[in-house]
Order: structure tokens, then sequence, then C-alpha cells
């Protein structure tokens, strides 16, 4: 929802209880809790146990913005592997009222207020106009290639009833947009939003007899702050890990039937293409050009529309990819389906604390059947 | 090359004030010390004095080697501007107000890389060389300028926004009188200056240099004794809606310490001129130049006071002389966080002794009176807050700097 007068714990109760009711679980089956959230303010995850009736015994408060969930994912599993939780709810939403993202702007970091702020104060849109300027002059992106991007998302957000954009986009709406800041135009920023977004992360033997659908967790990576020489960022710490990612899952690019990756800017996804090995540092322009992007095309990629479509519900927006991965490889999409979806792969990337954005994760998922 | 400024039309009265808004206000304790050098124009970065890196933004540790010894040190401005946006829409209302706003990442050559405002007549990419100056906040903020001069450099928005460039702006002068007051006026009409107000206490009674003060072109004589709250508050009813940098030049110099006979009738008369013709402008002038702040190309910019060096540690031999200056010091610097809330800018201008027939006994070197209308106008054309006129002033703030109960026994010998 665009704006709302509900605080973050309304939204996240709301997403725990749609959780709990589908899984057949009762709130107090959780016995493990992973929360991320902007707006929780003066709460944390601390307070949410005795504000929702919850009693955990593991309890984890992500503050990682748009990598909340892959590292919830990675670490959740940790815990339920060694046995500290049984079943551990994730969750990430945040509130969205008129004036809160002018607010959780000017109270983002340190560094922010200091060094980035007072130059404009374009927020995420400048510093990521920045970043995206400089891929342009370096690889010689055009604004058409992450035009494509758009459009094939906004087409998968179209088959997507919780999107919170619902018309076509079409590539000469995208060219003729407003420039907020350029080389950013309307359409590559995303739409910030409330709500929230939530999974289980439990044993393959209590999601079996609980006769729930699941994925199992093939691999999971994280690093912040990497590259920190490079005087800009073009590329995330996706880079660093990599090869770490595949060969732990005993796959390879090639493998991913869907991908979820964090798009809160077009040139972040064309960067994950890079850096997560589906081409190299440089050929993401070639490559989105040579494909089709859409639910239904050669290289399925943010199918619920992804937060450009769909909204930045704050940190719940960086649950988004992970919860549309999870519908697809167990069969339950509310977008239209991949053909063949098993595997998915999942990336997280998030907070600009300054210039660049300093969280990165990516994990790998498989269909229960599969 | 940047657009020149016109010269802006006649105020129209039935339109609305643009109110001054600030761009953002909070700062960490580290970056305040950014804003300590950029008030003295110098440009500083905090180098690790254990391994030598350099960082940036400001930290409270060496993100080289964990040393929590950083110090800013004056630092190669020079650099590669590798990316740029123009930022066309901000949720904050003072760059709400100012876009379209040019910002680029700048990578210095020591190091570091910045997001910094840039100058209309940088071409990206390319090198540029770096500024710090304080922002209508009071705080550091550093912009990239081109490598060399171009041609109206000045009157590029982004920078005139960090100055408080005379050209096409209406001063004050406060005492033409002085030798001082009569090379600032001078100086300031040279600038561009739309007009230079100089106040005259008593104009019946002639005055050395009266002829030449008058002929400055854009110079207009105005009646003000600092001495007389009358005659300062009829002046600002006269004149205060449209002065938009005001530079108090006037000064009340006697010899002699504490002990010196009639000792309390001459810092009677040095107080009054001082510290409570200070306090007289501040009070007449202040409020309706914070509240012009934002008002277009001729916004209220600065309030500039003349004041001896002496401010900072006292001289005995001019021992009440030294106690209006630190009076004045201190009330400069509650002026200063007086009239921020509207960008206004309080500037000191600290001077050594010059040339006067109070100081005939002070040895040299001594200042000239239009060195100190130089840096007036360098001032206001660098938006720098504290200046130093002259060997003395320099040489009394590197020591102050260093050690300030040092040089209280230097001075004291």
């Amino acid at each position: 929802m665009r704006y709302s007068i509900e605080a973050a714990h309304w939204w996240i109760a709301r997403a725990l209880k749609e959780l709990t009711d589908r899984a057949g679980i009762r709130p107090a089956d959780i016995d493990g809790l992973s929360v991320s959230s902007f707006t929780l303010a003066p709460d944390t995850a601390v307070g949410l146990t005795q504000h929702l009736g919850l009693t955990p015994r593991w309890l984890d408060n992500i503050p990682m913005g748009g990598a909340s969930a892959v590292v919830a994912l990675r670490r959740a599993a940790r815990a339920v592997e060694a046995g500290d939780a049984t079943i551990v709810a994730c969750v990430g939403g945040d509130a969205n009222h008129v004036d809160s993202f002018r607010k959780l702007l000017s109270s983002f970091s340190r560094f922010a207020q200091d060094a980035s702020y007072p130059y404009g104060y374009g927020g995420p849109n400048g510093s990521f106009a920045l970043l995206t300027d400089h891929y342009m002059r370096t690889y010689g992106a055009k604004r058409e290639d992450f035009g494509k991007i758009c459009v094939a998302q906004r087409d998968n957000a179209l088959t997507y009833p919780h999107a919170i954009m619902k018309k076509k986009l079409t590539i000469d709406d995208y060219m003729t947009a407003r420039p907020i800041a350029d080389p950013i135009h309307l359409f590559d920023c995303v739409m910030p939003c409330a709500g929230a977004e939530a999974f289980l992360v439990t044993s393959a033997d209590v999601a079996k007899d609980l006769g729930l659908p699941y994925a199992t967790l093939l691999s999971a990576i994280e690093r912040h702050n990497a590259f920190p020489d490079d005087p800009i960022q073009m590329r995330g710490g996706w880079a660093m890990d990599v090869d770490e990612l595949y060969a732990m899952a005993g796959s390879k690019p090639s493998d991913i039937d869907v991908l979820e990756t964090y798009d809160d800017y077009p040139v972040i996804v064309m960067m994950q293409f890079e850096d997560l090995g589906f081409c190299e540092k440089g050929e993401g322009p070639d490559f989105v050009r040579s494909h089709d992007l859409t639910n239904g095309g050669d290289f399925p990629q943010n199918t619920s529309g992804g937060q450009l479509s769909a909204g930045q519900a704050g940190a719940g927006g960086g649950y988004l990819g992970m919860v549309e991965a999870l519908r697809q490889i167990t069969g339950q999409p509310l977008s239209e389906k991949v053909k063949g979806a098993k595997t998915a792969l999942v990336s997280g990337f998030g907070m600009i604390n300054y210039d660049r954005g300093l969280c990165s994760g990516a994990a790998i998922l498989r269909g229960g059947g599969a | 090359m940047t657009e020149p400024i016109s010269r802006p039309p006649k105020k129209d009265p039935q339109k609305v004030t643009r109110p001054p808004e600030l761009p953002p206000l909070e700062r960490s304790r580290a970056s305040l010390k950014l804003s300590a050098s950029a008030a003295r124009g110098v440009f500083a970065l905090q180098v690790c004095e254990a391994c030598g890196t350099i960082a940036y933004p400001p930290r409270d540790a060496c993100p080289g080697c964990l040393s929590t010894g950083l110090e800013f040190r004056p630092a190669d401005d020079g650099g590669e501007v590798i990316a740029e946006t123009v930022v066309r829409t901000s949720t904050d209302l003072y760059f709400r107000q100012r876009t379209p706003w040019r910002v680029g990442t700048v990578r210095l050559d020591c190091g570091p890389s910045i997001v910094a405002h840039l100058h209309g007549d940088v071409v990206v990419p390319g090198r540029v060389r770096m500024v710090s100056k304080l922002d209508k906040s009071g705080n550091a903020v550093l912009m990239a300028l081109p490598t060399g001069e171009t041609e109206n450099m000045a009157d590029d928005l982004e920078f005139r926004e960090l100055t408080a460039d005379p050209k096409f702006r209406r001063v004050l002068v406060t005492d033409g009188r002085g030798v001082i007051g009569q090379a600032v006026a001078s100086a300031l009409s040279k600038a561009g200056a739309s007009i230079v107000f100089v106040g005259i206490a008593e104009p019946w009674k002639p005055f050395p240099g009266q002829e030449r003060l008058a002929a400055i072109p854009n110079v207009q004589v105005m009646e003000l004794d600092l001495t007389d709250t009358i005659s300062v508050n009829e002046l600002a009813g006269e004149i205060g809606g449209k002065t938009d940098i005001l530079v108090n030049t006037a000064d009340h110099v006697r010899p002699g310490g504490l002990l010196a006979s009639r000792s309390l009738v001459t810092a009677r008369d040095s107080f009054d001129v001082n510290v409570f013709g200070l306090q007289r402008l501040a009070q007449a002038f202040g409020p309706g130049m914070r509240a012009r702040g934002a008002d277009g190309t001729n916004s209220a910019a600065a309030f500039v006071d003349v004041l001896p060096v002496y401010a900072l540690a006292n001289t005995p031999d001019f021992g009440f002389y030294s106690a209006s200056a630190a009076a004045r010091h201190s009330l400069l610097q509650c002026l200063r966080a007086e009239l921020r809330p509207g960008g206004v800018r309080v500037m000191s201008v600290f001077t050594g002794p010059v040339e006067d027939d109070w100081r005939q006994h002070v040895p040299p070197p001594k200042v000239l009176p239009g060195k100190i209308a130089e840096a007036v106008v360098a001032a206001l054309r660098g938006g720098i807050e504290e200046s130093f006129v002259g060997d003395v002033a320099r040489d009394i703030a590197t020591r102050f700097l260093d050690n300030p109960k040092v040089l209280e026994r230097e001075l004291g010998l």
C-alpha cells in the first residue's frame, strides 16, 4: 500500500498471522524470530516479542535493508541446523506514512548525514544516479537498456495481484518520464510503500510433518563493505563470494530457473547479472539486450515485478524476491508461473551508508520436490 | 562558461520574501572539525598519524589500521571527477527551492572518493580542484572547481550559495571617518557592490579623505554614530531592508592597562564603540538581515567585523582595548549562532596593529588599510568565517592555536 496510517508493528503482525494460519501452526510454535524493519523505533525485535506475545528462544534483528531476507535465511538456517530453534519466522516490514520517507532519510547513517545529504539531498536517487552515470560512461549502457529491465518487470508485475503498479509501462513511457537525478528518471526509482513479507525456516522433516510445500537452501553468502578501494561502486560483494555460492550449491548459473535480484534501481540489477556470473563484468547491457526477462521469457527475472513495480515496503522490499522465489519453486506462485521452475537464486543488496551499498548476499534454493 | 548573474530588479513589495531554509544542520563531532578548517578557508582532511591513510567522510578511527589517531591536516586538493548527476527533486526544503543541483563523485589524488558539489564549469570526466566551504547551515561542504579560473566563475549559483560575494549586493560600512572604513568602501565598490552606504558620525565635522570617499562610485554617505542608539536605529529604519552586507570597521583604540590612571573613562569609551556599538548594529540590522537570507541575487549575506587580533589574548600595553576586543569576539560567536537560521554569515577579520596616532610606539610590522580591505573582500568572496590580516595577526593566531596559555605569557613580557 502506498501510504498507510498503520505502524510497522501492525504490518509485521499481519504477515505473521497469515504465515502461521496458512502453515497451520500456532504463534507459540514459532521459537525463532528474525525481524528487519526501519520504522519499529523506539522498538527493536526485542520489544516486538512482547508486543506480539511471542516467546522465541532465538531472536535476530537484521538492519540490512535490501539484504535482510537473504541474511535472515542464512542465519535462521544455521540456527535450525544447530538446534537452537525449530521453526523460525523471518519477517521484514515497514510503515509508510506521508512524511516518513523524508524522516527516514534524515537519520539513516552518520556518513550519509555528514557527507551525502548536504549535497543536494537526493537520497538514494542521488547516490544511484552517480553509480548509474559512471556505469554508463564505463560500459556503454544506454537508458534503453535499463528501460528494458523496468518494462519487463512491469509486465511481470501485471500478473502479480499485490503489485502496487497496475498499469502497463512502455519503453516510450520510460524514456519520456521526468528526470529525477540525471540519468535517473521516474521509472528507474522504486515506489516506497507500506507492507510486510515473511517466510518460515525449519527442517525438511518438520515441513513434511506439517504437510507444507518447502524449498531447500543449497547455499548462501553475505558480504559487507566489499571492495572499499573501488573509487565508485562498480560491483557488489557478490563478486567476492560468487564461486563459493555455486560450489556450495553444486550448481552453475545455467542451472538457475528463476532469478530474483535486488532492484531499487535497474543499474544494480545489471551489476547483479555480472557479479552473479550470468555474464562478464561490463557485458550487462548486452546480456539485457539479448534476453527476455519476463516470466515467460528465456531469463525470468524479478517475476513478481520486483520493487520497481511491486513497491518497496522498506525492509519488506528486501523480502519481496525471496518470498516470490519460494512461491515459484514450491508451486504456489501468485504471479504468472515460470515453467519448470525448480532452482532459484535470490540476491539481496542494501544500505547506502555513504556513496555505495554496503550489504550484499545471495542464496540458491531448490523446490522441495526436486 | 558560467552564465553571469544579472543585476536584480527592484524588489516588489507585494511579493513574499523567500523564507531562508537551511541545508541539513546535523553533523557528527568529527565532521565539525572539517567545518573548523573550512571556516578558515583551508581544505583539510583526516590523516592517520599511525599509517598515513587519508580518510573521508570524517570518522573516529582509521579504516587502514583502526588507530584513533586521526588529525585534520591540509590536503592535496587535486582530483578527478568520475561521475555526475543533476538532482532535480529533493525532499529537503533548501535544495527543493534550488534545484537543479549538480553533484559529482571525485576521486582525490590522495586517496578517498568524495561526493561533492560540482561547479557548472567542471567537465566530466576531468580534473578538478577541491575547496572546503561553509554552506548556509555553517557546516563544511566540499566543492569541485575547474582547475583554472573560468569566466564569471564566482557567479555559479551553487558556488554563490557558499560565499557572500559583494557583486550586486548593497553594503553598509560603518565608519567612513577612519582610513580602514575608507579603504573597505573603495574595495567593495570595485568588487561590484551595487551601493556602498558609508556611515559618518557628526557629518558636519570635516575629516581627512572626505572628498576621496565621496568620489568613490556607488558610495552614499549616511549619518551614523555607533555610540547613539537612536542614530543606529534611524539608519536601520532607512536602509535596513536593503543592507545585504554589513562591515563594521569602527574601532576605538587607547593604550594602557588596568592600572593606568583614568582607565575607567577609557574603558567606558572603548566599550561604547567596540562592544556596545556592535551590539547596537546587531540589534538594529540583524533581525532584518536574518529574514532576508534567501532573497535572491541580493539576499542578505554577511555581517563582517574588523577587530584586533588581541581579541584572542590580551596585550597588556593595550589592556582595556584588548578586553573590548575579546568581548567583541565573544559577541560575534553569539551573533553567528543567532544569524545562522537566516543563512547569514558572521565573519571576523582579525587584524594586527595599523599605523595611527595611538600606536606610534608600537614596532612594525603594521598593517596597511588596503590590506584589511583586501581581506574583507576576500572573506566575502571566499565565504571565510575567520581571517587574519598581516604578519602580526597571523603570528598571534598561530601561537593561539598552538597553546593559548603560552601566548598569554609571551604577550605579557
